[in-house]
């Protein structure tokens, strides 16, 4: 199993007291699977995402990602799983501004030493990115930067794509377009998905969904 | 992992070019003014030094005639026979030059041109009966003396150096001695100095030369002066770096996000920064070079007039110039970006999701600073009111000057908070709420034009106070119309009964050199007469000051005595080993570095019958009429006397160059903190947008956003320069009062120049205009679209 996520628990400090945002939370995810996470705002997907991308800490449980504990690394050792396995698409896109689109593209195979320009060029390409590679982020339309994030995720080739809202800033036409260039990439280079989303139709098009209600699985 | 990074991290500059100039700009500038200072400093301290290496002066024990200037040569043969390890030294001057005979082979190994310290072999000396000298000392004795001149960069400015018996021939001294050299190894068995010589007195090794303890407190003004424009050139790199790091905060989120451990990323921009120092920081130095070189002459001028330091008016490329200037750049950078990288360092990774604790962590920043700020406001109260010692006189600027500094803000953002109450339209209000908005970017170039302008008012007022206290000083001492200088004691007195039908008053100038209350110091002796009875101006006295001190009842001290030496009117002080006498009067003499008292003529005959008066002052109503006399019916030559008004020139001349340096200083540390504005301005300018963009929305036209970016950089200067004012006249009261007294030995009167601050105040607001015009027409002109992406959320 490529993932498995055991009795994961969550909470942040509140006015009063600590606030659970995550309650128990199990899950497996195995190569190639694409997997929705669906729920209300405020219902711990995002948290969940992020503890699995070991970019915050959990309170109580186990993530195991490709044979690692994510609890039990430390900030290096995380970070390292990170730039290896893990593509992170963000709802806000994230590409560095002061980089070029191919530069940006580049960016995270070249942390993990894993860059081939001739992968990065075919994912521009198959993303309808190829005219804009010497663009700057700030020169191109919401779409655009979200397929560029998407590139940057697979360029490195990760086992894991975890997308948190990757179309919540774009139009429905524009989402649905960029949601089936990913799924098809993601496809191809076999790695498994977790997406969390709002939009039902987009969750549809998931192997699996998961819902969130109160920091558990519905 | 690492090229990436970095290039991550650098294509940040690339992009934002403004930026990298502006951190650059603010090294290269800080460490210009401060390089510069040292470089003036080191190249001052490096011309005593080559006189002392030169001299002989303060390294070694001396044996010095207890009477007159002159040792018989007789006298040095009797003490080498009796196992004195002395060498002979003649030194007189020539033109403007000190020539300096030695004896090669009795000389300790290092000084002068010979041996170790020196650049040529004693055979090549003993053999070449030259005259040693640098190129510009060379010069003036070309075509003067007979003896062959030889260049010797690494001779001390204005000396020149030969074999001793040149030198007597030289000099018309042949037979005599100025003083003895004492080996530091000396023989067990030696018959004592009493019993040899016993017209010979020993001075000690002082560890330095007299030179360079003068000009001390003089030096560490200038460094006090570079300390603080380095400082002000620190708020402009700690402002660029802070907005650099502060939008790079996404960007390190991403690259963390991305895989880039958190410790690899903070080594990373520590390099970064430490490459950008290196840079900054040679720019600057170069730049030093050039403010150093602009400076060194008025200085050299300065040090000569003041103290009669020797400084080469050349500036030479010393390696530990060029290090200490990165040096000092890269420890600004350091202490600018501490903060900023220990942010990055704490910063959580998903940091950007709770901007409240974002907004909570400055809140409390705020508590911090204004907690600070009182602090070191107490601590420069405390300091004032019971320190001691220069270092705490500096101690009390730093609390001051920093703690203010550090209050800016907070007081700008009071005012400003109660201007937004009295708005009425809704315009103003947008407008002060803006303004307070826009402090916290805004603060740090202002606290830096605080600084520099607080620092021009201090130290304008503190030395056109000095200058104006100096003019009437110079009236009230150089009372005499004519100064006269005699050969010998027998052509004094011919001289005396001279010009006894020609002139109202005759006084002659006697003095020693002794220990008073265990001070070097000087005793002199004054025929007291009308000169002194109305034109002194005493500091403190008692009513009958004058009658005491002509009766030889009481003696006068220098203020630089009196607080050195902790004693005031009435308190005695010991002259001569039999003789102490109360203190009837305190006088100002300022520009002297020691200790001086004054009795009464027959008073100091008594104690010193050997010391003869050579010099005079001459009163008299006709001084041309006098002059004319003494030349063609006396016989005086030209060179031997000299007008008041002569010496008065040259001691206000002094003066102006002193001004000159303080006056470039005072112009440079202000361009900086403009710059520092403009700077601020410009990058703030690019990231206002947001803020704007509603404003614009709701119907202000971009011209008049412009317009109002004026006004708001107008209002914060004027705010900034009613606070540098009283600030600045805080300072100069430190300088005056407590950096002065410790320093020098005397107190100043502070006096105030309206119209000087009015002015200083007017350019301040030029630099604030000049220095938001260019933003705020790019404000004015920012294209409707971009303005527009800010609702687009696209930015």
């Amino acid at each position: 199993m490529l993932l498995t996520v055991k009795a994961l628990t969550k909470s942040y400090s509140g006015a009063e007291g600590p606030v659970p945002v995550l309650r128990g939370i199990d899950l497996t995810v195995a190569a190639g699977d694409t997997l929705a996470l669906t729920g209300e705002s405020g219902s711990g997907k995002s948290t969940l995402l992020h503890l699995i991308a070991g970019l915050d800490a959990a309170d109580g449980g186990s993530i195991t990602l490709a044979g690692q504990d994510v609890t039990q690394l430390d900030d290096g050792g995380r970070a390292a799983l990170r730039r290896e396995s893990v593509g992170i698409i963000f709802q806000q896109f994230n590409l560095i501004p002061s980089l070029d689109i191919a530069a940006n593209i580049a960016f995270q195979a070249r942390l993990a030493d894993s860059y081939s320009p001739t992968s990065a060029r075919e994912l521009a390409d198959a993303l309808g990115l190829g005219d804009h590679l010497q663009k700057y982020p700030d020169q191109l339309s919401g779409g655009q930067q979200q397929r560029v994030a998407i590139a940057r995720a697979l360029a490195a080739r990760p086992k894991l794509i975890l997308a948190d809202e990757p179309t919540g800033n774009l139009d429905e036409e524009t989402a649905g377009e960029v949601m089936t260039q990913m799924l098809a990439l993601v496809a191809q280079t076999g790695a498994a998905l977790v997406m969390v989303t709002h939009s039902p139709r987009l969750a549809n098009q998931m192997s699996r969904q998961l819902h969130l209600r109160q920091g558990l699985l519905a | 992992m690492t090229a990436a990074g970095l290039s991550a991290l650098w294509s940040h500059w690339r992009r934002n070019p403004l930026q990298l100039f502006t951190l650059i700009a603010g090294l290269a500038l800080a460490t210009a003014l401060w390089s510069g200072v040292q470089a003036v400093n080191a190249e001052a301290r490096a011309s005593y030094d080559a006189a002392a290496a030169t001299l002989g002066e303060g390294q070694y024990d001396q044996l010095l005639p207890e009477t007159g200037n002159q040792i018989p040569q007789e006298t040095f043969i009797a003490l080498r026979r009796a196992g004195w390890l002395v060498s002979p030294v003649v030194e007189g001057k020539l033109v403007s030059v000190q020539l300096l005979g030695i004896d090669p082979l009795t000389a300790p190994n290092g000084l002068g041109p010979v041996g170790d310290g020196g650049g040529m072999s004693l055979p090549d000396f003993l053999e070449n009966p030259a005259v040693f000298a640098n190129e510009d000392t060379a010069a003036k004795l070309r075509g003067i003396i007979d003896a062959p001149l030889v260049i010797e960069p690494a001779i001390a400015p204005n000396t020149a150096i030969t074999d001793i018996y040149q030198a007597q021939r030289l000099l018309n001294a042949t037979g005599t001695l100025s003083r003895l050299i004492v080996a530091r190894n000396q023989p067990v068995a030696q018959k004592p100095l009493g019993v040899v010589a016993p017209d010979l007195v020993r001075r000690a090794a002082q560890g330095g030369s007299d030179v360079a303890r003068l000009t001390d407190s003089f030096h560490l003004n200038l460094t006090a002066f570079g300390l603080l424009s380095f400082a002000v050139g620190v708020f402009i790199v700690h402002g660029a770096i802070g907005l650099a790091f502060e939008q790079r905060r996404a960007m390190v989120r991403t690259l963390r996000a991305l895989g880039m451990p958190l410790r690899r990323l903070v080594v990373l921009m520590a390099a970064e920064l430490l490459l950008l120092a290196l840079a900054g920081g040679g720019i600057g130095v170069c730049l030093g070079y050039i403010v150093a070189a602009s400076l060194l002459p008025d200085v050299a001028a300065t040090l000569k007039g003041l103290y009669g330091a020797q400084v080469s008016g050349t500036l030479q490329l010393r390696p530990s110039w060029w290090l200490s200037g990165l040096a000092i750049s890269v420890l600004g950078t350091a202490i600018a970006a501490t903060g900023a990288l220990v942010s990055v360092a704490r910063m959580p990774l998903l940091a950007s999701a709770q901007p409240r604790a974002w907004a909570n962590a400055r809140g409390a920043m705020r508590r911090i600073q204004m907690l600070a700020s009182l602090l070191l406001l107490v601590l420069a109260g405390v300091l004032a009111l019971f320190g001691d010692g220069l270092i705490m006189g500096f101690g009390l600027l730093a609390c001051l000057l920093i703690g203010a500094a550090l209050a800016l803000p907070l007081f700008l953002d009071a005012v400003l908070s109660v201007a937004q109450s009295w708005a009425k339209g809704v315009t103003a209000q947008w407008f002060w709420a803006d303004t307070r908005q826009q402090l916290s970017g805004l603060s740090l170039a202002l606290m830096a034009l605080l600084l520099a302008m607080a620092a021009n008012v201090g130290v304008s007022t503190m030395v056109s106070s000095f200058r104006l206290t100096f003019t009437g000083f110079l009236d009230q001492r150089l009372a005499s119309e004519l100064y006269i200088e005699t050969d010998s004691p027998r052509q004094a007195a011919a001289l005396e009964r001279f010009v006894e039908p020609l002139t109202s008053e005759i006084l002659p100038l006697l003095s020693i050199d002794t220990k008073l209350a265990d001070m070097p110091a000087e005793l002199y002796g004054a025929r007291i007469g009308a000169t002194y009875r109305d034109n002194w101006d005493l500091l403190a006295a008692t009513p009958d000051v004058w009658d005491r001190i002509a009766a030889g009842e009481a003696v006068l001290a220098n203020e630089q005595l009196a607080r050195r030496a902790d004693l005031w009117i009435g308190d005695t002080l010991q002259i001569a080993p039999d003789v102490a006498l109360p203190i009837a009067g305190v006088f100002g003499d300022y520009g002297n570095p020691i200790g001086q008292a004054i009795v009464a003529e027959p008073l100091f005959t008594a104690l010193h019958p050997q010391v003869r008066a050579t010099r005079f002052g001459l009163r008299t109503d006709d001084p041309a009429a006098l002059r004319t006399a003494l030349m063609d019916d006396f016989g005086l030559s030209a060179q031997s006397i000299t007008d008041q008004a002569q010496i008065k020139a040259f001691s206000l001349g002094v003066f102006e160059r002193t001004f000159t340096v303080t006056a470039a200083l005072n112009v440079l540390t202000l361009s900086v903190a403009g710059f520092a504005i403009f700077m601020s301005l410009l990058t703030l300018a690019g990231m206002r947008v947001p803020q704007l963009a509603p404003a614009w929305a709701l119907g202000l036209t971009r011209r008049r956003l412009g317009q109002l970016e004026l006004i708001r950089a107008v209002i914060l200067a004027i705010l900034t320069a009613t606070l540098a004012l009283p600030l600045g006249l805080a300072l100069a009261w430190v300088l005056l009062a407590v950096v002065n007294v410790e320093a020098f030995g005397w107190r100043l009167p502070m006096y105030v120049f309206p119209r000087d601050y009015a002015v200083l105040g007017l350019f301040a607001l030029v630099a604030a205009v000049l220095a938001a015009a260019w933003p705020a027409r790019r404000l004015a002109r920012v294209p409707p679209a971009e303005l527009l992406k800010v609702f687009a959320n696209e930015r």
